[in-house]
């Protein structure tokens, strides 16, 4: 599909990766390959395993078949603590933002650094003060995530993400839910952190617009396969049938309005009377 | 009738596998014991969580306990003039029996319960894999120091229960009722043996703390990750606890006191 | 920070509160207490029959608990029972011509070991043998003499 780049550049490198969930194909053999310093969007409907994927990056779930490599490791081969190390290296903002719920937003942001560096008291507040500030939040330093509305939850979490100055981050549907003044503000933040922290990320998203409008490459997953792959303009001029039905959001096409059933509507309804 | 079978055979292989996570997450607790000890304010809170919070209502229940078998056993051994042997009636049936069961019975609804609701909560709302993704062990950082303080927390709450039921019988049989007070407490003293009662008592109460403990983490952990998931997790963690505590303290009795 | 205090304290109370129930337990309600109360001296006696008698039962003199069964065995030789008493050893007052009879407390109590002094002016010590002893009453016993006694009488 898309020309091999060079090795170096690759951050993450997916081979022939499967991955079934008991009888349901999430993944069939899919290659993906992840630039450094770009952000890459993966985009698909709806259960297409999107989050799936980004849990087998971060060697949450073990694949099928196949290899993923990050920064050149093979992280289903790697020894727990080896992948420990590596995972100090990735930041992952979840959907829900899963802050701790007992902690302070400054404990929360505090914690990773605090887990895996020796920096002093001073040190790390002065840190966590910066990430905040860096998400436009260091106003609500003392208060509990349970305080927070679900947007500034997210850039908490994208805070704590960046505490470590991770090699890349991965954002699980950062948009869902959000309002279009949040939406905005999150857009604009992905872009701003990759650029000035020359981080790679990697945006899984169903939210058309606003993830074209930030990435520099991006795939479209569908039925387990990757069914394009490019650069956001490419994606827009499409003529492929499944691409052009998820960026124009038609309710009908390669994937049917209709849940597939094996009777008819006729059928279905005249059996009730029976 | 193949239905059936096959129902059977899924229930059996369903089972098994819960208990071969469960044994294999108890495995992975213990693991992170080396861990807790550095940071031992994590075992702290949840001593606090579940023990702390538990002393109330075992309190009051054991107080209660007591009054009633003061009661009870005072017009049972009344009728064959034998009020002399309240004392050991009420302490033997506390420190052998009704403390340690009864104890894990209220902490498996009122610790249990909450422990399976906060963990499955923490697993819906992503907080557990949070962790993992920043390179913390889930298992030792959240499950570990849980476990450790229920299993600390059960005998100290048994041994409350105990001393306060021994005094509401004393209340009931010597402060109301008439029976002497030197009595009451000379012929506990002669009768109730320490190694016999107490200490089994105590060692009823560590395996009751454990295995409660467990099947409240093990539900948190294990559970469905939806609201309804966590319902279901608290109303097992119950339910199972108390059969649990149950048909063991048959087995454990009949190994001590045969 | 006085948040961390409260914390510490409160778990602290806790588990000290525990461990005095603990203490409580062993030392008020079961023999833990009265077993260790300071040293004893043994002292042998020997009966027909100790009945229903078992370790741990007191021994008492005058009502008083003076000490404990500590052994209680089977001596072949003259087909008796030996009971190993444990005096404790602020009763080293007793006259070594005391008796000592196997008792019941109330209708269905537990049975001890009653002394009664006698008159000798040497004392009990750490390895002496009561010379007299009455042996438990045994239920079947008892009624057997009464309805033998009935019959004698009956016979008359």
């Amino acid at each position: 599909m898309s020309p091999s780049p060079a090795s170096k550049d690759v951050l993450v490198r997916i081979r022939g990766l499967s991955f079934n969930r008991g009888r349901r194909v999430i993944f069939d053999k899919i290659d993906l390959d992840i630039l450094r310093g770009s952000v890459t969007a993966i985009m698909g409907p709806s259960g297409t395993g999107k989050t799936t994927l980004l849990k087998l990056i971060g060697g949450q779930l073990r694949p099928d078949a196949g290899t993923i490599e990050v920064d050149g490791l093979d992280v289903h081969a790697l020894s727990t603590r080896e992948l420990y190390r590596l995972r100090i290296r990735m930041g992952m903002l979840f959907q829900s933002g899963a802050l701790l719920t007992d902690l302070s937003v400054f404990d929360n942001i505090a914690y990773p650094l605090r887990e895996h560096t020796r920096l002093s008291a001073s040190m790390i507040r002065k840190l966590v003060l910066l990430k905040l500030e860096a998400v436009g939040l260091r106003g609500v330093h003392d208060m509990m995530p349970a305080a927070l509305s679900g947007g500034m939850a997210r850039r908490v979490a994208m805070a704590r993400a960046i505490a470590l100055d991770p090699m890349m981050i991965m954002y699980d549907e950062p948009f869902t839910g959000q309002d279009p003044i949040s939406m905005g503000v999150l857009v604009r933040l992905i872009r701003r952190l990759n650029d000035a922290a020359r981080v790679s990320s990697i945006v899984v998203s169903h939210d058309v617009a606003e993830t074209l409008s930030i990435a520099d490459r991006a795939y479209v997953i569908s039925e387990g396969k990757v069914v394009e792959s490019g650069t956001p303009e490419q994606l827009r001029n499409s003529h492929s049938a499944s691409t052009r039905q998820f960026i124009d959001g038609l309710s009908d096409g390669p994937v049917a309005f209709h849940y597939p059933t094996q009777t008819s509507l006729a059928d279905e309804l005249l059996e009730g009377r029976a | 009738m193949i239905d059936w079978l096959a129902s059977l055979g899924r229930v059996g292989l369903t089972s098994a596998a819960r208990l071969g996570r469960a044994n294999l997450l108890m495995f992975a607790m213990w693991g992170g014991i080396p861990a807790m000890l550095r940071r031992p304010r994590l075992l702290l809170e949840q001593l606090y969580s579940v023990g702390v919070l538990t002393i109330l209502i075992i309190a009051v229940s054991g107080t209660f306990v007591g009054m009633v078998l003061g009661l009870q056993g005072y017009y049972i051994l009344s009728r064959f003039g034998a009020e002399a042997t309240l004392g050991v009636m009420v302490a033997a049936s506390l420190v052998r029996e009704l403390g340690p069961v009864v104890t894990a019975l209220l902490f498996a609804g009122r610790a249990g319960s909450a422990l399976a609701a906060e963990i499955g909560l923490m697993k819906s709302t992503e907080q557990l894999s949070g962790l993992e993704m920043m390179a913390v062990n889930p298992q030792h950082r959240v499950l570990t120091p849980r476990l450790v303080a229920g299993i600390l927390s059960m005998p100290l709450l048994a041994a409350m229960f105990s001393m306060l039921g021994v005094y509401g019988g004393w209340f009931v049989g010597v402060g109301l009722l008439g029976v002497d007070d030197g009595t009451y407490w000379v012929q506990m003293q002669s009768q109730i043996d320490w190694h016999e009662d107490i200490i089994n008592g105590v060692i009823k109460s560590l395996v009751f703390g454990v295995v409660c403990t467990w099947i409240a983490i093990f539900q948190g952990y294990d559970c469905v990750p939806t609201s309804e998931g966590v319902s279901r997790a608290t109303t097992r963690t119950v339910v199972h606890s108390s059969l649990a505590v149950l048909g063991l303290d048959f087995v454990l009795t009949a190994l001590m006191f045969n | 920070m006085s948040k961390t205090t409260q914390l510490e304290v409160l778990v602290g109370a806790f588990i000290a509160a525990g461990f005095v129930a603990l203490f409580f337990l062993a030392m008020q309600v079961s023999n833990l207490g009265t077993l260790n109360s300071g040293d004893s001296y043994q002292v042998k006696a020997r009966f027909d029959n100790i009945g229903g008698l078992k370790v741990k039962a007191p021994v008492t003199l005058a009502g008083v608990e003076v000490g404990r069964v500590l052994d209680i065995y089977y001596d072949a030789k003259d087909f008796r029972a030996v009971a190993v008493l444990g005096i404790y050893s602020q009763y080293n007052q007793i006259p070594d011509d005391t008796f000592a009879k196997i008792l019941t407390a109330g209708l269905l109590g537990e049975q001890y070991v009653g002394l009664d002094p006698g008159g000798s002016e040497s004392m009990l010590k750490e390895g002496s043998e009561i010379a007299v002893t009455q042996s438990a009453l045994v239920l079947e016993d008892v009624v057997g003499q009464f309805i033998y006694g009935k019959a004698q009488e009956g016979a008359k």
